[in-house]
Parts: structure tokens; sequence; C-alpha cells
């Protein structure tokens, strides 16, 4: 699909996050990212999320 | 040495609770924190110099949480009841539109100063399903690769990948509720 759902966006962004992504898949994410506020705040989101899980114990 | 051994057991409760929200088993959790314990009280000498007791603990405990956890993968872990469709059709509609889309959440960084966050996350995280959190702490907490995670838990990537995904967006749903809304 070119202009995939943010359900798929979402799934690729956490994806994103375990392994490399493909040429094809990085660019209907960045397509989509650009356009869609609640799927960027959610990556950025996701970003956070792992910075915080490394400080938990650590605080 | 009789001090050394009262600091040591002083962080037992802190350990417990650390393995617990790892290994979501009140005995295997008890288990690492012992073997974490003896270790530390046999290898005084290596924490010799090290600033902080509780890191070089914790430091310990992983390694332990870790061979618990291939320990109960071998056993065979219990699937998480429910599938992810629960989780996706709270999130999105039909069409895979966002039912709220996620709205920015303001200075976050500021949060990772608090150690209030920290205990809501905690929180967050033990209200996931057993092995969504596993999986999700020795990935994101833990440093396993991917591919490692999917053989320790003897499950596909694409299950491992959609695990990962149902405990960041449960977690982010848990943080938006109980902390940036607040």
């Amino acid at each position: 699909m070119i202009f995939p759902s943010c359900k798929e966006v979402s799934h690729l962004v956490s994806q994103g996050l375990d392994r490399e992504l493909g040429v094809g898949e990085r660019m209907r994410l960045r397509l989509h990212l650009a356009i869609c506020n609640g799927c960027t705040n959610f990556k950025r989101q996701m970003e956070f999320l792992r910075k915080a899980m490394l400080r938990l114990g650590s605080e | 040495m009789e001090d050394f051994r009262s600091r040591v057991e002083a962080e037992r409760a802190y350990l417990l609770r650390y393995a617990s929200l790892q290994l979501r088993d009140r005995h295997a959790a008890e288990d690492a924190v012992q073997e974490t314990l003896l270790a530390a009280l046999a290898g005084e000498s290596g924490f010799a110099g090290r600033s902080n007791l509780r890191t070089w603990l914790t430091g310990i405990l992983k390694h332990k949480i870790v061979d618990a956890v291939r320990r109960a993968s071998r056993d065979g872990v219990a699937p998480d009841p429910g599938d992810e469709a629960d989780l996706d059709a709270l999130l999105y509609d039909r069409r895979g539109h966002w039912a709220e889309p996620p709205a920015a959440w303001p200075d976050p960084d500021a949060s990772l100063e608090q150690a209030q966050f920290f205990a809501v996350l905690e929180l967050c995280l033990e209200r996931l399903p057993a092995k969504t959190a596993q999986a999700f702490m020795m990935r994101e907490h833990l440093g396993f690769e991917t591919a490692d995670i999917c053989k320790e838990l003897g499950v596909t990537p694409t299950h491992c990948w959609v695990l990962l995904y149902r405990a960041r967006a449960a977690l982010r749903e848990c943080l938006q509720t109980n902390w940036f809304q607040k």
C-alpha cells in the first residue's frame, strides 16, 4: 500500500526500534509522518520511552 | 565484613521489587535476589572501589534474571491471554486511523529527573501481561537483540515484534493517562 494507515505506521515505528526497516518501509513511513501529527507524536514518545527504560533502576 | 553484609542486606527489598517487575514470579524473583546477595557477599572484593552498592548489585541481579528467563522459557512460558486485535481495536478505527491521535507530551525529558515518574512507569509495567512485559524488559532494559528474545521466549520474530509493539503502545496509553495528563 502506498498510503499506509496510522495503524500500520505505528507498527512500523515500533519495528524500526527492533530491526532495520526496508527502503520501501522507510519511504512510506517518512511520507506518512510528514503529514500526520498523531504518528509523529507517537514516534517521539516511543523514543522517549526507550530513554526512560534505560534509566529505570538507576535513577 | 559485618558492615558490608548489612549494607547488602539493606538492598534486598529494592532488588526484589526490581526482579519481580521482570520475572512476574515471586519465587523466581526471590531466588534470583538470593543468588545475587550470595554472589555479592562472596565477591566483596569485586565491589572495592566502586561508589554505588545498589548499581553494583543490580548489575549482578541482571545476569541472574537473564538466567531465570532462560530456565523459564525452557519450561515454556504460557502465552498471554487475549490477542492484539483487542488493543488495536481500542487504538484505531476500522480504517486504521487513530481513535484518539496521540497529543504531544510537553517537555518529557523533565520527567526523567523525577522519581515520581519512574514510580508511575513501574506501575504501568506491572499492568502489562507477563510475556509482553518480559519481551519488553529484555529488549529495552536488559539490552537483548530481538533475535535473542525470540529464541529465549520461543516465539517467531513476527510475534516478537507484535509483543514489543503491544508493550510500547500500552505503556504509552498508561503514561498518557497517569502522568502526562494529570
